[in-house]
């Protein structure tokens, strides 16, 4: 075993790595909740086949081009299958914990990120194309995008880029994706026709709530010790998704009157994405300001968003895109060194020109992940075809993608296809005797 | 023989439910419905979206009685669905051509007459008695 492993540190980012697992598992729940029940299965396995995908793209080459020690504009192929991914530290990401340990807490985030896009493109896209667009996505956008930003000599971090846990990475690059993806791809046939309500909001509520425990891995374990610095980052993380919980649900309530579950739900998110890339560098009165002010621009936003013909069907750009935005701006505000010694100074700690550097790592970002998805889309729209057809939609995409129901006989409208009306027949079963029935013969 | 059709609140169905069954109406038959009337609309708000919705839940009971519960299962209604706000509901009387149960082949009343009917009656008089003149008048809505 090698002398500079801690213990302390291994343990908690390993810890936090299983947290940052749950996150995806989270948005599942957060999105599946919010469609409708006919589209449930599919828009759940949007995140979880990540799960699967993503960590197998991330041994083969995935962490490779993302944390190798290539170039300022990628890693490189030198990692490729794990090959020198071992147990031993790699002093550019962290001293005292093995490399492997680092990986695995990056696949977590290499697998949210993707599949936070899918929010945009919910009850309509094939999943087939759905999947091709994920393996290129996380490819050729999310895994350089990790190197600009976090790998060993990337250029948006010799800049001097504040961005703690990934609010560049992760959430602008997810939501400026999904506002270029839902574009392309066109409103769902209902949008503005009936009605489209959350079918489910306890679920809704429970994958909010798996996000925020997640949360905690995902900005605190971005210490990559088990140190001041974490326990800061954590502090932070908790008080800017309450401020943004509490903002949401003041806004609501001026609004229309009522403090609403799925605008508490989404309020805490926001706060979560606002309070990521700054987790790290700002004090804990800063973080009330960055939940308050994420909340205030995120549901500014959907609410303009709604009058528009826009179908970014759950939000993504307004919750991630802008809030993250939000989040990379503040940074360059709030962050101090009598916060973080190893971070950054902002511009209320006298250093206006971070402001300028944390605005070329979002343009950076928001250029990468436009162009990308734009090109990707248009590939996978020319290759596999994007779209579901009208008659898919109407059936339910669980049925048409997937052929199973999250509510078995209750899909699609009232004797619709695929409804089942009484008992159904299983095929497959092995014919047994009946119970109970009088013999035949 | 009639079959009466009655539409109420969801939130009435126990007490109305209590009030046929005391009245000697045993034999009924629910289903959820969604209806517009005069009530006025709930608004509900997801993020950006708000819906209103024009249809409120309702719960349809359908019962087939013969002439001389007719009566008495519309008092049993009045009396236990109404609060006197708009959205109480309807009553639809309409007469019935034939009756056949299917278990045994009776025909009309007799197919109407509920299995236990003597427990029936005994249990609606002693209700008639403890309420006192005009059946079913001044149920115990408290």
């Amino acid at each position: 075993m090698n002398a500079a492993i801690s213990a302390g540190d291994t343990a908690w980012v390993l810890t936090a790595t299983a947290l940052v697992m749950v996150m995806t598992v989270g948005l599942a729940f957060f999105y599946g909740g919010l469609v409708r029940p006919k589209n449930a299965l599919n828009t759940m396995m949007m995140s979880v086949v990540a799960l699967g995908l993503i960590s197998v793209q991330w041994v083969l080459f995935g962490y490779s081009i993302a944390f190798g020690h290539g170039s300022p504009l990628w890693g490189g192929l030198a990692w490729l299958g794990f090959r020198g991914v071992g147990v031993d530290p790699d002093p550019a990401y962290a001293a005292t914990i093995p490399l492997q340990a680092h990986a695995m807490f990056q696949l977590m985030f290499a697998i949210i990120t993707p599949a936070l896009i899918s929010g945009a493109i919910v009850e309509r896209m094939r999943f087939r194309a759905y999947v091709v667009f994920l393996l290129l996505w996380a490819t050729f956008i999310y895994d350089p995008l990790a190197h600009w930003v976090w790998g060993a000599g990337g250029w948006l971090q010799k800049l001097g880029a504040l961005d703690f846990a990934g609010g560049t990475v992760v959430h602008i690059s997810a939501g400026v994706s999904a506002l270029v993806a839902a574009r392309m791809l066109g409103a769902r046939r209902d949008f503005k026709r009936t009605a489209i309500v959350p079918h489910n909001v306890p679920l809704v509520l429970l994958g909010a709530g798996l996000l925020w425990f997640g949360w905690f891995g995902f900005n605190a374990g971005s210490a990559l010790a088990a140190n001041g610095l974490a326990a800061l980052a954590f502090t932070n993380t908790n008080t800017a998704a309450a401020m943004a919980l509490v903002t949401w649900a003041c806004l609501d309530l001026v609004r229309t009157g009522k403090i609403t579950a799925v605008g508490a739900a989404t309020g805490l998110v926001v706060g979560l994405v606002g309070i990521t890339p700054a987790a790290g560098y700002i004090t804990a009165p800063a973080s009330l300001a960055v939940g308050a002010l994420a909340a205030l621009v995120s549901y500014t936003a959907i609410q303009i968003r709604a009058t528009t013909r826009l179908d970014d069907s759950l939000d993504v750009f307004s919750c991630h895109g802008l809030a993250g935005t939000a989040g990379a701006m503040l940074t360059g505000v709030f962050a101090t060194k009598l916060a973080n010694p190893a971070g950054g100074d902002g511009w209320l700690a006298g250093n206006f020109a971070q402001m300028g550097v944390q605005l070329v790592a979002v343009l950076a970002t928001v250029a990468l992940a436009a162009l990308g998805t734009a090109v990707i889309l248009t590939i996978v729209k020319a290759t596999v075809g994007i779209k579901a057809d009208v008659r898919a939609q109407l059936r339910g995409l669980d049925l048409s993608e997937h052929g199973e129901e999250a509510y078995f006989g209750e899909q699609g409208a009232i004797a619709g296809p695929g409804t089942a009306l009484g008992e159904s027949v299983v095929v497959s079963a092995v014919a047994t005797e009946p119970l109970g029935a009088p013999a035949t013969g | 023989m009639k079959l009466i059709t009655t539409i109420v609140r969801p939130d009435r169905l126990a007490e109305v439910k209590a009030a046929l069954f005391r009245a000697g109406v045993t034999g009924i038959t629910l289903t959820r419905v969604s209806g517009h009337g005069g009530e006025q609309e709930i608004v509900e708000q997801y993020r950006g979206t708000t819906v209103v919705m024009e249809f409120h839940e309702k719960v349809k009971i359908e019962m087939a009685c013969s002439e001389p519960f007719v009566q008495p299962c519309i008092d049993a209604i009045l009396s236990s669905a109404r609060t006197g706000e708009v959205g109480d509901g309807k009553i639809f009387v309409q007469p019935i051509e034939r009756v056949i149960r299917i278990r045994t082949g009776e025909v009309d009343n007799a197919a109407l007459t509920a299995v236990n009917a003597d427990a029936v009656q005994r249990e609606a008089l002693k209700h008639v008695q403890h309420a006192g003149a005009g059946a079913g008048a001044g149920e115990e809505e408290s």
